[in-house]
């Protein structure tokens, strides 16, 4: 969780280009060498002493990819990548251990972030650090800490593992639930699903697993945080949740990496599984560096992230807060083949300086009485470029299928852009969609009110923000929801007055 | 005997190597570059594929893969011609000029054929179409054989003017690219009420480019009404520029045709101007429509205001593509585009690609759209009141139809919508 309290003062005392996750964790690492080829692909996997069949399934992605041609159609632009001059590999030359063995180093990084690590910690600020979970009533949150390459602990593990809940890094799923893998690794997102999916396919290192058994409510949230540290690296997690007939989880995912000139890659993939009346409620708040005011360095973000509610009223929904990096080419979508499936897509995504956003999300319908429902809210200031780009496809089998759109920009100042760009196929007579589109400014009545009542420009921009975010971020889980309202805050630094 | 056709884009560039010489402006060379450079643009690009994004949801195969022939005359011979909408007609048969057909004398502005005064319009063919972006452009300005050229001088009312086009039916499909120019003159006003039609067994392409200058504080109104031959294709581009405080009111019917596509381009280019872009599609059968928008606010303070229907029945398959794009001078824009899609039957297909395209801040613009059947309730209501469920069907239809036409202003064009709306649903019905 990077949900670190702060009053709102400090918040503003922030300046301009002060990334606060920007500092870098000096640890011994080992990497691979430099550069992409088979051999790396097989380092890769005998790094992560995997089975023959995972290395073959590598190695058809990565024979896939060499074919394919990098996608070009976002209304992103960005210098070519030079895909053989990063580390595909790089870890932490000590090797995952138990939670207690686990570099102290590494621990102050993450406390640094705000991540606790130690089990019986609870999110600072929240109800104060230091209480216990019993004690604030509040349930504990159990995490996987990815740091570049590899998951370096993951908490909770034996209490869930009670309730026959499993959380691990997928590399770890690898060695101890192989059959689980091997069934679903692929079967949503396929390796030649597209050029990035491809790479990722190819060179994933580390990631999440979760897997909740039949009828399971998980008891608490699941959460990795993916942590970029290394120079020259790009980060490819893989991260799989299965959600089993009847049960339901609550997954989280927080992003941050160092302050550098250069571009580094994340090409993530997720998947998701719901089978017959399961539910999977997927959150993310994305704050990769994004690069300074006259934008070098940050992150490109290039990620799949696609569900399946395979089962019947099986239910995903996604919600993300997307303020950082330098690109985001990012669009999760839900696959609905199970009857009376629903599928939820709330996205809050916020480009300032130079930053540059391509993210929608994809609605199938494919089963009867599908329903889906999207709300994008995009926020342009600076030179910042923001585009949603949306698909709602409607097979002729989706009978009586529903989907509502709402997609909504605010423009902070004139140098910045806001764009919507929705497809919307309709195969099916009595399917009903419908979608609605504004752009706009921050209106000056708005802002003239609450100047008159002696709030700063900056906070007035602050409040009318997060009422056009509000649809969305009342999705997010409480502690996710304060530390996105004060990041739009950041997000924002400088973009007004 | 017939040679072989030949077919593609391959087709279309083999006749332009034999007509270059016959085409009207052979011996102008800036016509000659023009269409040369088309013609080089067209070779470039080839009709256009669905991996280009402009043509996601419009596949001209079957355009392409017909043998055309270029006539170098008029084919057919129009028997009984349709009434007039306005007082002044202008017919084109095969995409040429009928001067006997046209009644423009008495008219009080000028109005002629093209290719007969092509010398003198240098500096209005070309200005607007863009043949290097879009392919149909291309192909028009390589092989245009004639058109209409209307001029109304500053401050004149022009009325109605009728603009009839009419295909025949040939043993080879024949196509025809006719290119018009219009431009009204500061203050002046027009009406056009347009008809494209040609007998139910012509199977042609007809590839109209129109280039539309509207001047400063001018309103041209302009009603489209697409009743082609149910075996024709249209692919029709217009390009319209509107001046300060200048209105460009644009209403197209699709009911016609197999594959159909309405491309326009309008640009507001000066403070205050104006453009309604409307339109209803009425689909049935193995039917295409496609209507593709775009619309350029260069300037700052302009309105404008879109709404599409489309109505779709047995495989028919309809296409809404609109981008509203406000450049950043173009501050306290006002923007609204809906389109709305009624389907009628469980194999038809509606694909709607609404787009905002902004870089301006202080603006409003908004989009909708939405896609249903007809509603189980409203029918329902009106079944309750004792109306047999075809007539309480026919009635909702006619009432989601009449928004789209009632936002016409002009009392003729209004007529001649709502009489091409009634014709179509009495013969779907």
């Amino acid at each position: 969780m990077p949900a670190v309290t702060e009053t709102i003062d400090t918040v503003q005392s922030l300046t301009e280009g002060t990334y606060k996750y920007g500092f870098e964790t000096d640890i011994e690492m080992e990497f691979a060498p430099k550069g992409l080829n088979e051999d790396i692909v097989r380092f890769i996997s005998k790094k992560k002493n995997e089975p023959q069949w995972l290395l073959d399934w590598r190695l058809k992605a990565y024979a896939g990819w060499l074919k394919m041609e990098e996608p070009l159609w976002a209304a992103v632009k960005y210098p070519p990548i030079d895909y053989q001059d990063a580390f595909y590999y790089a870890a932490p030359k000590a090797g995952p251990k138990s939670l207690d063995e686990v570099d102290p180093e590494l621990l102050k990084t993450y406390a640094k972030l705000g991540i606790p690590l130690k089990e019986q910690a609870i999110l600072a600020g929240v109800e104060g650090a230091g209480e216990s979970p019993a004690d604030s009533g509040r349930m504990p949150i159990a995490v996987d800490a990815v740091f570049d390459s590899v998951s370096v602990a993951t908490s909770y593990k034996e209490r869930l593992g009670k309730e026959g809940i499993i959380f691990c890094s997928i590399s770890e799923a690898v060695q101890n639930h192989p059959e689980l893998v091997r069934q679903y690794l692929g079967t949503v997102v396929p390796q030649g699903d597209n050029f990035y999916a491809a790479l990722n396919s190819a060179v994933f290192t580390d990631g999440s697993f979760v897997y909740i058994p039949k009828g399971v409510r998980c008891p608490m949230e699941l959460s990795t945080y993916f942590r970029i540290n290394a120079k020259s690296t790009g980060q490819f997690e893989r991260t799989l949740i299965i959600a089993d007939e009847g049960s339901t989880v609550s997954y989280l995912e927080g992003c941050t990496a160092p302050m550098r000139d250069e571009n580094q890659l994340h090409a993530a993939v997720v998947e998701l599984v719901a089978l017959d009346d399961a539910t999977i409620k997927y959150s993310t708040v994305q704050n990769w560096y994004p690069g300074d005011a006259e934008g070098r360095g940050g992150i490109y973000n290039f990620v799949t992230k696609r569900a399946q509610c395979r089962g019947k009223r099986s239910k995903v929904s996604w919600t993300q807060v997307e303020t950082g990096s330098a690109i985001t080419w990012k669009y999760p979508s839900c696959v609905l083949l199970g009857d009376d499936s629903v599928g939820e897509f709330y996205s809050v995504a916020i480009t300032n300086n130079r930053q540059q956003a391509d993210t929608g999300t994809k609605m199938i319908h494919v089963g009867k009485r599908t329903s889906s429902t999207i709300v994008s809210k995009g926020i342009s200031a600076g030179r910042g470029q923001n585009t949603y780009r949306g698909l709602v496809r409607v097979a002729p089998t989706a009978s009586n299928a529903r989907n509502f759109t709402q997609c909504d920009s605010l423009l902070i100042g004139d140098q910045c852009g806001a764009h919507t760009v929705p497809y919307i196929e309709n195969r099916c007579m009595t399917a009903k969609t419908e979608h609605e589109a504004t752009t706009s400014r921050i209106a000056e009545d708005q802002l003239f009110y609450c100047r008159q009542r002696g709030m700063t420009q900056e906070d007035a921009v602050g409040l009318i923000v997060n009422g056009f975010c509000r649809e969305v971020l009342k999705e997010l889980p409480m502690e996710f929801a304060v530390e996105a309202q004060k990041l739009l805050q950041i997000s924002l630094e400088g973009s007004v007055g | 005997m017939t040679a072989p056709l030949h077919t593609g884009a391959e087709g279309f560039l083999h006749r332009f190597d034999g007509l270059r010489t016959r085409l009207p402006g052979a011996r102008l060379g800036w016509v000659q570059q023009l269409r040369e450079q088309a013609a080089e643009s067209f070779r470039a690009q080839g009709f256009p594929t669905r991996r280009a994004e402009a043509w996601h949801y419009t596949d001209l195969r079957q355009v392409a893969d017909a043998g055309f022939d270029e006539p170098l005359s008029i084919l057919g011979a129009a028997k009984t011609l349709p009434a007039p909408h306005g007082a002044w007609r202008a017919v084109f048969q095969d995409g040429r000029f009928r001067d006997d057909l046209s009644s423009l004398d008495a008219a009080p502005f000028v109005a002629a054929s093209l290719a007969a005064g092509l010398g003198t319009l240098e500096d209005r063919l070309g200005a607007l179409a863009r043949p290097a972006a879009e392919p149909m452009a291309a192909l028009n300005t390589m092989l245009f054989e004639d058109g209409l050229v209307v001029t109304v001088p500053a401050g004149v009312a022009g009325g109605v003017l009728d603009l009839l086009s009419l295909g025949s039916a040939t043993d080879r499909p024949a196509a025809f690219h006719p290119r018009h120019l219009i431009r009204l003159e500061a203050g002046a006003s027009l009406t056009i009420i347009e008809t494209a039609t040609g007998p139910a067994q012509a199977r042609y392409l007809h590839n109209p480019v129109y280039e539309i200058e509207v001047g400063e504080g001018a309103t041209l109104t302009h009603v489209r009404l697409q009743q082609e031959s149910p075996r024709a294709f249209q692919l029709g581009t217009l390009y319209a520029r509107v001046a300060a405080g200048g209105t460009y009111d644009n209403f197209t019917l699709n009911a016609g045709g197999k594959l159909v596509r309405n491309e326009i381009h309008a640009s507001l280019d000066g403070p205050k101007a104006t453009c309604h872009m409307n339109g209803a599609q009425l689909l049935r059968d193995g039917q295409h429509a496609d209507t593709t928008t775009v619309l350029d606010h260069a300037a700052p303070d302009c309105a404008s205001r879109q709404t599409y229907k489309t109505v779709l029945s047995g495989r028919s398959r309809g296409v809404f593509q609109g981008r509203i794009h406000v450049h950043q001078v173009a501050q306290r824009t006002d923007g609204y585009q809906m389109n709305q899609a009624l389907l009628l039957s469980p194999e038809a297909e509606i694909d709607s690609k609404p787009q905002l395209e902004i870089y301006a801040d202080d603006v409003k613009c908004s989009h909708g759209a939405t896609v249903g059947e007809i509603d189980a309730d409203q029918l329902f209501y009106l079944r309750a009141r004792g109306i047999p469920e075809p007539k309480a069907r026919s009635m909702l239809v006619e009432a989601f139809l009449a928004e789209a036409v009632e936002v016409v202003q002009d009392g003729a064009a209004r007529a001649a919508l709502e009489a091409a709306v009634n014709g179509w649903w009495e013969a779907a019905a």
